[in-house]
């Protein structure tokens, strides 16, 4: 990751940020436009989730980090606490591993 | 604030994990103080970690962070300073003038209010009515994660070089779960599960025949699915504004 690269995220991040406050008054989205943004937010996170979850590199990741998954995912679906969440995952897959699974 | 909390657990799995994977220390570090937007950071480095290129990698966190700018319209009357009288002010002396002085000082405060716009000070914003409140409630929160979470991820670096084997102790599931635990207020509608599911299942079917990063992109083809117009097949997906617009807080959504 170049130090370009953080630079240009970061200028792309800021320039979203800053619109808003500065054009407040000039500029109006349209919903579809919001609807649009907030919809491929959550493709793109469900994704980088999935594959992140399942994969590694071009291979399967084995079980243990899909099932940790799993099982933060169905607590977060229950509204659990959010470091609850997080812990669980973690938790989950390195008792597995600790059983063998891989 | 329990979101504090929640979100320096994640910035030290974001530091642990970015070193852990091979990534210089200053990394994550320089990430959390310049883009501070926690997902996007996730999303970006997950990109790099499993073999992407930088340019998927800014690609995939720029798409993420495209919601701050609906973010910043919404609570565009209190990331700069008060005006008028009365407010409770930050600054109170930035209105005393009309001269250069006061004015270059407004704009650098709203620079600066700029930068703390998240997920979380925008939903705290807007949870109040009053200005002074809401003001009081964007600053408060904004500044407050902006320090612990670059604190948090500082020290997961420090973990993540000082831990050998990060595997064992499952550190890998959590980037996966912080993702699926940030996105799941925006699936409230059954029109975006679809788009997320199929996006889902595109992304990790071309995970092993395209190069890292380009899965998640290809990904935003399943937003396609879920535009397709509903109930009324005479409706184009463009020309279809009158569905009911969720209020930004429930696409922040609460933890």
């Amino acid at each position: 990751m170049p130090l370009l690269a953080i630079v240009a995220l970061a200028a792309i991040t800021y320039g979203f940020r800053i619109i808003g406050p500065l054009c407040r008054d000039r500029v109006t989205l349209p919903p579809a436009a919001t609807l649009l943004f907030a919809d491929a937010a959550a493709v793109l996170l469900i994704a980088l989730a999935a594959t992140s979850a399942l994969m590694n590199g071009h291979d399967f990741a084995g079980w243990a980090r899909p099932a940790g998954v799993l099982v933060a995912g169905l607590l977060a679906v229950r509204r659990a606490p959010f470091p609850v969440v997080v812990l669980f995952a973690a938790c989950v897959t390195a008792l597995l591993r600790l059983a063998g699974v891989a | 604030m329990l979101v504090c909390l929640a979100d320096g657990l994640v910035g030290l799995s974001f530091g642990a994990t970015a070193v852990a994977g091979g990534l210089p220390w200053w990394v994550p570090v320089a990430m959390s103080l310049l883009v501070f937007a926690g997902g996007s950071q996730i999303a970006a480095v997950g990109v790099v970690l499993s073999g992407g290129s930088p340019f998927a990698a800014v690609a995939a966190g720029a798409v993420l962070n495209t919601r701050l700018f609906p973010y910043g319209l919404a609570v565009a009357d209190v990331v700069g300073p008060a005006k008028g009288s009365g407010a409770a002010d930050h600054d109170a002396g930035a209105d005393a003038g009309a001269g250069a002085g006061p004015a270059i000082r407004r704009w650098l405060i709203r620079l600066l209010g700029a930068q703390v716009i998240t997920d979380e000070s925008v939903a705290f914003a807007l949870r109040q009515t009053d200005p002074a409140r809401r003001r009081a409630a964007f600053w408060t929160c904004g500044l407050a994660l902006f320090g612990a979470w670059n604190v948090a991820v500082l020290l997961g670096v420090l973990a993540g070089s000082m831990v050998r084997n990060t595997n064992a102790f499952g550190l890998d599931a959590t980037f996966p779960a912080v993702l699926i635990a940030l996105a799941l207020p925006a699936l409230a509608e059954l029109r975006t599960r679809v788009s997320a599911g199929t996006g889902a299942v595109i992304a990790v079917a071309l995970t092993p025949v395209l190069p890292a990063g380009l899965p998640v992109l290809a990904a935003l083809a399943g937003l396609a699915t879920g535009w397709r117009p509903r109930r009324r097949p005479t409706a184009t997906p463009a020309a279809d504004p009158r569905r009911a617009v969720p209020s930004i807080d429930s696409l922040t959504g609460e933890r």
